[in-house]
């Protein structure tokens, strides 16, 4: 083991290979509720070519490797489950380029979700890319590996439909481009027009490659944007309004959140949506248009507009929201863990009622957290509960209720977002059998000897 | 552990380690490593696991830990309500580990300089106020100020200059101020952040005996570290003073009446000490009396007040250099930083920022195109 870490050491330098026990223990876990496993060495490498020594040298001697951003997930994607390499992106964060008029932006693939934000913001400040409500740290790459969303999710899809290019580094040590870079300098496009093969990678969570460079479409960034809230407490009523906001095209990101406290907040489903705009009149015509769409569960008095307070407004529009981590220190406790199925909107009232249900029958404090992907296409319901991990009676509590949410959102027709190993083995078991076969093909041809990130998206 | 049921509430979400536009990672010991156990959300959960018994205090552990160079860019950015115990948190497990005496070898020695020669120079007593031999300060005795310069600006040579600078000018425009000479001793600041908590209790008692016995009311520091002891900690041990960093006495003198100055053309940065902004809010005093010169042209680092990056020479890494050097120390890292404004000054306010930024402006063999000066030799510069 020892020649192993001269060999990553003679790779990235020995500063930046770890087996100490502070390094093992920290990268053998997540901040969620997942089982520990240790690695046996944590790299830091900072380039491709890097990247590709280190591959070569897991493949040659059968270790496993698990690329990690900044290990968010919660739902254990980046521990590594058979020990190995954890790589460690981060040293790899430049931004590279950015084609103004194509609105693309090409970053390394430890590149943080902040360091893009504030690059554009002083450098481009007509551009904006969809910004998950995840911290800062998490990297651009990992969340399109998990198929994170944003907030331009309403408009344009999950983040992953957001690339226009990739640069991965494959199981055999090959550096592969996808995309229109690879037949032009220009980064356009993630495949069309040619065969789109950026579907080999995006969601594997790196069980086919490492993605070290990836290309982000941007788009127009208004100079106001403001935010509004429509409230109803008939939870059937949830999908009519997001028909309705959707069908309008003008909101910018709609989200519904629901939760117990404060007290005024009980049983009732906030349908948070934003608009934005260049001048007064572009943000009140949108404001107006959807207010008018509304209109109707006004006049029946199913719902009403929330007269937001002025000190929580900042709150709303901040970006990414802070509040979504200190959900974790809810029950002075450090810990907060949801599971997402993506599922169609119309299913959000039998969501909703589970989700309570469980934080009754467990006893835990809850929050349901709601992003609209696409015009109403589908949601992120998040059943996310807090947790103190002082209290492991709690933390256990959690785990029962989140393996009852993953048990339900199958049952309902949901699909596992960035789904925990025993999530994808339950996603293996109602999977068609022949689109399992295809993924066992596609994971054992680029990765014969099963070394990146094994456990994860593996078809016995 | 002091804070011990605070541990566990870190979610590790990552704000702590940037600033408040997210353009950069601003946790010194993080950019440096790199490794997440280096960052404050890092040494969170390991210090839950080694009172946990998950792991054991190693080098590496010590390493991690007495890295910090508390400057409280985890203070400024974490989400959680507990963030203003951050550094304290680090401290208390700095402190667990010298009570159990497994510590870094040059944090034991940095103790044992300080307990045997009340500095961490290993010079005697009477050397402290030699700085002031060819000034018109004279020893303490009932003037309105007593002007406390610390182990660093009293025995480093570069520092002594500072302090000549900073007392001769408070002289000159008509403050009335004494210096204890050899019967000052080390204010604490450093003892305490590495967790030797006795140790510091003792010098914070000595010298608020002194100081009542003498009868001193007001101090005013040349040094953060002082600035920041004397301020927020002297005050639980009795001892109430009023404290002014010498920053804040010099701004409202820069004037016709008391220090009147020439145009002096000159593009200057300035860095900002932790211990005077992010720990005790004063921005403002220095960047006064810097636009108040007339010709300087200020320019501000992408990094500035709150947002300030460490020059990584906090927590007593000044003395013990857990942080070391490198291409990513913190203070080349500035230095840089400092480059990319255009400007020819490094501007500081702090004896120890002047000594780590002087350093790395050598490592970059930057001398032709930086020089770091304190504010009041900068002052001095334009003096009619």
């Amino acid at each position: 083991m020892s020649s192993i870490k001269n060999v990553l050491s003679d790779i990235v330098g020995q500063d930046y290979v770890s087996n100490n026990p502070e390094e093992v223990y920290l990268y053998s876990r997540d901040p969620g509720l997942m089982p520990a496993h240790k690695p046996d060495y944590v790299v830091m490498p900072q380039s491709a070519q890097e990247i590709q020594e280190i591959v070569r040298v897991a493949d040659r001697e059968k270790i496993s490797i698990v690329p990690m951003g900044a290990g968010l997930a919660l739902t254990g994607l980046v521990i590594p489950q058979k020990g190995g390499i954890v790589v460690d992106m981060k040293r790899m964060n430049k931004i590279l380029d950015v084609n103004e008029r194509a609105r693309y932006v090409l970053v390394e693939g430890g590149t943080s979700q902040g360091l893009l934000k504030a690059y554009l913001e002083k450098n481009y400040p007509r551009l904006r890319h969809s910004l998950p409500d995840a911290p800062p740290t998490a990297t651009i790459a990992a969340n399109v590996m998990i198929h994170g969303q944003g907030r331009l999710a309403q408009q344009y899809g999950f983040n992953s439909d957001m690339i226009s290019g990739l640069e991965v580094v494959l199981p055999s040590g090959e550096i592969c481009k996808i995309g229109s870079c690879s037949i032009s300098p220009d980064w356009f496009s993630k495949g069309p027009p040619l065969p789109d093969l950026s579907g080999l990678f995006l969601g594997w969570f790196g069980a086919t490659g490492i993605i070290t460079r990836l290309a982000l479409k941007l788009y127009p960034r208004k100079k106001l944007r403001d935010v509004e809230i429509f409230i109803t407490d008939r939870e059937n009523l949830v999908p009519d309004i997001v028909y309705e906001i959707t069908h309008t095209e003008m909101a910018e990101d709609i989200l519904v959140f629901t939760q117990p406290l404060p007290m005024m907040f009980k049983d009732n489903h906030h349908v948070s949506f934003y608009i934005t705009g260049d001048t007064d009149e572009e943000l009140e015509f949108k404001r107006k248009m959807i207010w008018d769409a509304l209109h109707g569960f006004i006049k029946s008095k199913d719902g009403g507009f929330m007269s937001i307070p002025p000190a929580m407004r900042p709150t709303l529009l901040e970006m990414p929201q802070k509040s979504a981590s200190r959900l974790a220190d809810v029950k002075r406790g450090g810990g907060f863990e949801y599971s997402g199925p993506i599922i169609v909107v119309e299913r959000y009232p039998e969501c909703w009622r589970k989700l309570v249900e469980l934080a009754v029958k467990y006893d835990l404090a809850y929050s349901g957290m709601v992003r609209i992907i696409g015009r109403g296409h589908c949601m992120m319901f998040g059943f996310a509960f807090t947790f103190n991990r002082a209290d492991p009676d709690m933390m256990e509590r959690v785990r029962n209720a989140l393996k009852e949410v993953s048990e339900f959102a199958l049952e309902t027709g949901g699909v596992f977002w960035k789904p925990t190993v025993e999530e994808q083995k339950m996603a293996f078991k109602k999977m068609d059998t022949n689109t399992m076969q295809l993924m066992k093909t596609i994971k054992n041809t680029l990765d014969p000897n099963g070394i990146m990130n094994p456990g994860n998206w593996e078809v016995n | 552990m002091k804070y011990e049921e605070i541990v566990h509430r870190c979610f590790r979400c990552g704000y702590c380690k940037f600033t408040s536009d997210y353009s950069d990672f601003n946790c010194p010991s993080y950019r440096k490593f790199m490794f997440d156990t280096y960052s404050p959300g890092g040494r969170m959960w390991l210090i839950r696991a080694w009172l946990n018994d998950e792991i054991k205090n190693s080098e590496r552990f010590q390493e991690i830990l007495f890295s910090c160079a508390t400057c409280a860019n985890c203070v400024e950015h974490c989400v959680f309500s507990f963030s203003e115990d951050l550094v304290n948190i680090f401290i208390a497990a700095r402190e667990e580990m010298v009570n159990k005496g497994v510590i870094p070898p040059p944090v034991r020695d940095y103790f044992k300089n300080i307990s045997i020669n009340g500095n961490p120079y290993k010079e005697p007593a009477d050397e402290r106020g030699r700085w002031a031999d060819k000034t018109a300060i004279n020893a303490y005795d009932g003037q309105e100020y007593l002007f406390y310069v610390g182990c660093v600006g009293s025995y480093d040579e570069r520092a002594k200059k500072i302090a000549g600078a900073v007392g001769n000018l408070l002289i000159d425009a008509g403050v009335s101020i004494g210096i204890l000479g050899e019967n000052e001793t080390c204010d604490g600041n450093e003892v305490r952040a590495l967790g030797e908590i006795g140790l510091y209790e003792f010098l914070a008692k000595q010298n608020i005996n002194l100081f009542k016995n003498l009868g001193i009311k007001k101090i005013i520091t040349l040094d953060p570290h002082a600035f920041n002891v004397f301020k927020n900690n002297y005050p639980d041990l009795g001892g109430e003073f009023e404290i002014r960093h010498y920053t804040q006495i010099l701004a409202p003198l820069i004037n016709p009446e008391k220090i009147s100055l020439k145009r002096y053309e000159a593009k200057i940065t300035y860095h900002d000490p932790c211990y005077l902004g992010r720990h005790n809010g004063e921005y403002d005093a220095p960047r006064d009396i810097l636009r108040s010169i007339p010709g300087v042209e200020l320019l501000e680092m992408e990094q500035n007040r709150e947002n300030a990056f460490c020059c990584g020479g906090g927590g007593g890494n000044f003395f013990t250099d857990i942080l070391g050097g490198g291409e990513e120390s913190p203070n080349r890292i500035r230095v840089r930083e400092a480059l990319d404004t255009g400007a020819r000054i490094i501007a500081v306010a702090c004896p120890q920022c002047a000594k780590m930024l002087d350093d790395a402006v050598k490592a970059e063999d930057l001398n032709d195109k930086l020089e770091v000066l304190d504010i009041a030799e900068i002052v001095t510069r334009g003096l009619l």
